[in-house]
């Protein structure tokens, strides 16, 4: 899966989750800041990104993940096996 | 053994609340010093204020009162009840529970009697027993109740904690039936994160891993969810009610989404008034619904209870 493509499918989640519009979802934006999606969405949002492409994305691991960027960097080095 | 024919089914007859008479708004937990603010809460949480237990409002006494109008809004008295299930985690001390004093305090005095500890679980679990208590004829119609007083164990300057709990009683009153009106049970445990939520040792507060729960909640809940309606012959679509614990609105509203509950399912959300009431909080949502008249009699609602142990249980019920 191609970064293009993980940033596709984690934009609709987050748009499912916190109602952000997909189109809005870019990689330099931060959840917190930017997006106003809080800690508590972050671990709906990061358990919806384990079903749909198939990681783990641990605790500690997620309150690294500041920008989108960072989550879709991170979805593609654990190895997307969809 | 010679056994005299029982029920088919069972189901709830009537239900009953106490609500505590204080209430505590966000801006009045500011007030007292909890670094915290309404906004913050409201989003994180979803409560606008809760009900706190006055000095004569036991565990006990509210169970008594939720019973005994539960009791009155079906013409029943305490002679037409032979078991009490008291669902509490909050008596102040462990022995003796509050059960037999709520048999005596409704006038059922002497009649089977205990409480059920399974934390926030606790009302799904003993509903389930005196459910299968009248279908066996071990009762002919049992009172279960949920009740609390958690502000005994609450460090107001906590706020992982303190924003969230509140106080209060509700109670069923369960029988006999020829229709199915209480679905098999779908329960289980996690006894590993026995300290995601806990009084430690050496401490006499409740704490609370947020983070955890929530996490654990809104992955682990959803499956047990649709046991439960499997268990009742019930697709998801045929609800016309989702009453969850009332743990925090974020939980409730992840489960909806997981769940895919269409939108004529109604959910509750009395945390938003009332707080997280641990296990008297499913049968207080279930009450305001009926009060408010969002559902109605012979209705299809599913019960979720979840919290320390871990805990949880879930069953389908027709509303009364």
């Amino acid at each position: 899966m191609s970064q293009q493509e993980i940033l596709a499918e984690l934009a609709q989640i987050v748009n499912e989750i916190a109602g952000v519009p997909a189109a809005d979802v870019t990689p330099e934006k931060t959840f917190l800041d930017d997006l106003d999606v809080d800690s508590l969405s972050m671990v709906e949002i990061a358990t919806a990104a384990e079903d749909k492409f198939g990681i783990r994305i641990p605790d500690d691991d997620l309150k690294d993940l500041k920008t989108v960027g960072d989550a879709v960097a991170y979805i593609e080095k654990a190895g997307v096996s969809v | 053994m010679r056994i005299a024919s029982t029920p088919t089914w069972s189901r709830i007859a009537a239900i009953g609340e106490h609500r505590p008479a204080a209430t505590l708004s966000n801006d009045d937990l500011a007030a007292r010093g909890v670094d915290t603010n309404d906004e913050w809460i409201r989003t994180r949480t979803g409560i606008s204020r809760r009900h706190i237990a006055g000095p004569d409002e036991t565990v006990v006494s509210m169970a008594i009162d939720a019973a005994a109008k539960a009791l009155a809004s079906a013409g029943f008295t305490g002679a037409d009840v032979d078991l009490v299930v008291l669902a509490t985690c909050t008596m102040t001390r462990q022995i003796p529970g509050g059960a037999a004093r709520v048999a005596t305090g409704i006038g059922a005095p002497g009649v089977g009697a205990f409480d059920v500890n399974a934390a926030c679980g606790g009302f799904c679990y003993a509903l389930s027993v005196a459910s299968d208590a009248v279908r066996v004829g071990s009762a002919r119609r049992a009172v279960v109740i949920g009740s609390e007083r958690i502000t005994d164990f609450i460090d107001w300057p906590d706020r992982g904690t303190s924003i969230l709990f509140g106080d209060g009683a509700a109670a069923v009153v369960v029988e006999g039936s020829d229709q199915p009106g209480i679905g098999p049970v779908a329960w289980g445990s996690d006894g590993d994160s026995y300290t995601s939520v806990w009084i430690p040792e050496d401490d006499w507060a409740i704490r609370m891993d947020g983070q955890a729960v929530f996490r654990w909640a809104t992955t682990h809940l959803a499956p047990v969810a649709q046991q439960a309606c499997e268990l009742a012959g019930v697709e998801l679509s045929e609800l016309n009610a989702f009453v969850p614990h009332q743990a925090n609105v974020r939980i409730i509203d992840a489960l909806a989404r997981s769940l895919k509950l269409p939108d004529h399912v109604v959910v509750a959300r009395d945390i938003a008034t009332t707080g997280n009431t641990s296990a008297a909080s499913v049968p207080l949502a279930l009450s305001s619904l009926v009060s408010a008249g969002e559902v109605s009699s012979g209705d299809l609602a599913l019960l979720l209870a979840f919290g320390a142990g871990l805990t949880y249980a879930g069953q389908v019920v027709r509303i009364p």
